[in-house]
């Protein structure tokens, strides 16, 4: 009997328990955040209401009436402002994603280059480095979009390649091909053969493991790739057609425009963003121990092997994370496209609709969240790729 | 609490927009007044309307609005700070309070006045809007243009009216769009587009910024309609009074004839009813609108009458050269008429 009335004092006394605390003070602090999350969109609201300025979403299904320099899909100047949202978020992803892959792709080469035992070739690949990420993104963005492309001749001037492709300060102008009779098998050819290179490349790299033996692989792939598609030309007819830019009027008309908006853009931000992973390739690759290299070479694997084989594998693992806040600086960086009028996701909706319609607090924090998804999209699937090729424990 | 709402409100457009802002705790004119100044949002560089000339002095008929609201207030012209603003930036500048008003030749439409939360105070010009192109291009008149890539300044009616113009006729352009006006002139020279397109006014203002102005010209059409004026908040008559009577000040006193140079004569020895109503020689029309008795003797002296601003700014004082056209007054042939004071 003593003993439980010992005890029962310190159990009454809800306070002193850890758990319970926490509990309570968690609550509080949750209620506390949604509050005042909550009186701040009240209030918000009603202020919007007493100045007479318009709120809601509605605004997406008014007509714009505006033109845009560059679209991936239909618009005419009658479409909505969410098609335009639309529009923007296609050309903020265009322009990213074209990024992220010139970005990563010279970022390795320079990188690997850097380390080269070349004294020319890691000079300059040093050179390359300090320059590239030591200048702010936005004058690398001006100086190719002023200094370079409106150097660039007039129409009437261009300059002209094989009679089909143009360049002058308007832009890039290709053929561009437009799918004729033969288009639908040339296109299941085509299918035919990717799928039939990823099962001999699959089937190479069992055989491999397996036996030891090398299979070429990319020289197979190539031939696929070429006789498949090539043979359900010559069966089905010319799968396309055409289009070729002719100089109409001010302009040319046909074909496809790549703008020079774009080709700034995109130039500036990869060779921005290509010195920083030269960066982290390097760290990367000096991470891995020298005597891997030591033991590879003593097997008698030639150097690219060993880079391939054996370095590279490795230096993902370290390469990999800080990969990834390169490619979400890309995609938030890719908002200076308003400094240049391309017509991304902040020029266009955050810029043009906000000013047309005056609806600053929705158009605003539309975009903020988009560009959050986009960041979180590229996170989730890094984060993925990292865990995939982390080391294994046996 | 209203006050505390109102500045947690702005704190919100704050962080939301990443604005600056000044206190804006209740009405316009307390805050001013308080301040000592009047913070008026202008343009970012446009000759005749509001530029920085060589001494760095903001000039222009846009500035001179605020000015003449600075000396009808304070007496005083010189007690206004400018914020240039961009054409996406000027609304939501206004709007959280940024500015105390908006003088930046901003065209007046419906949903504008209607759907922002904002008021147009008057229209201190008539504009319409045209086409600048290069004479090499042999273009005559706008009706040519169909395939031209067509330099824009981004967020303005602009924009809109273009669309309009080439829809209703048929024809097809690309839009270069730009967020400040001095940028769509650059693209101009360096050929980016064939044509630039805002209103005329600032064609002309434009056309003398470039190297060789004769190689350009303003083709004839006029696709739309312009009311430029200035802007103040919704729902604060007492600040959209001072600033419109402000304006119609300027306009009555060249129809009275009232200048600059005259005015202190007049507010003394004039013997017409209207002028003396005015200058504050008769009755109390400066206690209605909260300003001291000599509200309009003191814009008059300082800034001018409507007349003397347009020629100083862009008529045949300047070098825009601009004629008078729809800016003329009602009784010669123009639109300009403000109604009396009594």
């Amino acid at each position: 009997m003593q003993t439980t009335a010992r005890v029962q004092p310190a159990r009454s006394s809800l306070l002193r328990d850890p758990k319970f605390r926490g509990l309570v003070f968690q609550i509080l602090a949750v209620f506390t955040v949604v509050g005042i999350g909550w009186y701040l969109f009240q209030n918000t609201q009603s202020n919007l209401a007493q100045r007479g300025i318009t709120s809601g979403f509605g605004f997406l299904n008014n007509t714009a009436g505006f033109g845009i320099l560059q679209s991936l899909i239909d618009y005419t100047e009658t479409d909505t402002y969410g098609r335009v949202f639309v529009i923007g978020l296609l050309n903020t992803l265009l322009v990213s994603g074209l990024g992220i892959f010139f970005a990563t792709l010279i970022g390795f080469v320079i990188g690997i280059a850097r380390l080269s035992p070349n004294w020319l070739l890691s000079r300059l690949a040093t050179v390359y480095i300090e320059i590239f990420r030591n200048i702010p993104p936005l004058l690398q963005i001006f100086f190719w979009y002023f200094a370079v492309l409106r150097a660039m001749p007039a129409p009437r001037a261009s300059y002209e390649f094989f009679d089909a492709i143009y360049l002058n300060i308007r832009g890039l102008y290709l053929p561009s091909p437009i799918p004729a009779d033969g288009f639908n098998v040339f296109a299941i050819a085509l299918l035919a053969a990717c799928v039939a290179i990823v099962l001999v490349a699959r089937w190479a790299r069992k055989r491999r493991e397996a036996t030891g033996q090398l299979f070429p692989t990319p020289a197979v792939a190539i031939g696929l790739l070429v006789a498949l598609p090539g043979l359900a030309a010559l069966v089905a007819g010319n799968p396309v057609t055409w289009s070729v830019p002719e100089l109409r009027g001010f302009n040319f008309v046909g074909g496809l425009v790549v703008i020079p908006e774009l080709v700034a853009l995109t130039l500036a931000l990869t060779l921005y963003t290509a010195a920083f992973i030269a960066e982290n390739v390097r760290s990367g690759i000096q991470a891995v121990s020298h005597g891997q290299t030591e033991a590879a070479r003593s097997l008698g694997l030639r150097p690219r092997h060993i880079l391939r084989l054996v370095i590279i594998p490795q230096a993902l693992r370290v390469i990999i994370p800080p990969l990834t806040s390169q490619y979400l600086n890309l995609a938030k960086n890719s908002s200076l496209a308003a400094a240049i009028g391309y017509p991304d996701l902040v020029s266009l909706f955050a810029g043009t609709v906000l000013n047309q319609t005056g609806q600053a607090i929705e158009t605003i924090a539309i975009t903020m969240s988009v560009y959050l998804a986009i960041s979180l999209s590229i996170s989730l699937l890094m984060n993925w790729y990292n865990k995939r090729i982390a080391l294994v424990e046996r | 609490m209203k006050s505390v709402k109102t500045t947690l409100t702005s704190m919100v457009a704050v962080a939301t927009l990443g604005l600056s802002v000044q206190a804006v705790a209740g009405p316009t004119l307390d805050a001013v007044v308080k301040k000592g100044f009047v913070q008026c949002g202008i343009s970012d560089g446009l000759p005749g309307f509001s530029y920085a000339d060589d001494k760095g002095q903001f000039r222009g008929i846009d500035v001179d609005v605020c000015r003449g609201v600075a000396a009808a207030l304070f007496g005083d012209a010189t007690k206004v700070r400018f914020s240039p603003l961009t054409a996406k930036e000027r609304f939501t500048a206004l709007q959280s309070g940024e500015v105390d008003m908006l003088s930046r030749n901003t065209t007046w439409t419906s949903s504008r006045d209607s759907g922002m939360g904002l008021n147009f105070a008057g229209v201190n010009y008539y504009d319409g809007q045209g086409f600048l192109v290069s004479t090499k291009l042999g273009v005559k008149s706008a009706k040519e243009l169909d395939g031209a890539a067509v330099c824009i300044q981004a967020g303005t009616t602009t924009e809109l009216n273009l669309t309009d113009y080439f829809r209703a006729n048929g024809m097809k352009y690309t839009p270069i769009t730009y967020d400040k006006s001095d940028e769509t002139v650059k693209a101009l020279e360096a050929g980016r587009c064939d044509v630039l397109t805002s209103d005329q006014s600032q064609l002309y203002a434009q056309r003398i910024k470039l190297a060789n102005p004769n190689d350009y010209v303003v083709l004839p059409e006029v696709i739309s309609k312009e009311p430029l004026g200035p802007v103040v908040r919704q729902g604060d008559d007492e600040w959209f009074n001072i600033v419109r009577w402000t304006l119609f000040a300027m306009v009555n006193a060249e129809e009275l004839g009232v200048t600059s140079a005259n005015v202190e004569d007049m507010a003394k020895n004039s013997q017409n009813p209207d002028v003396r109503r005015m200058l504050g020689a008769e009755g109390e029309y400066g206690k209605d609108l909260r300003l001291p008795k000599d509200w309009a003797v003191q814009i008059v002296k300082q800034v001018g009458n409507y007349g003397e601003m347009f020629e100083r700014n862009v008529g045949k004082n300047s070098e825009l050269k601009i004629e008078r056209g729809l800016n003329a007054l009602w009784n010669q042939g123009g639109l300009q008429y403000a109604p009396p004071i009594r």
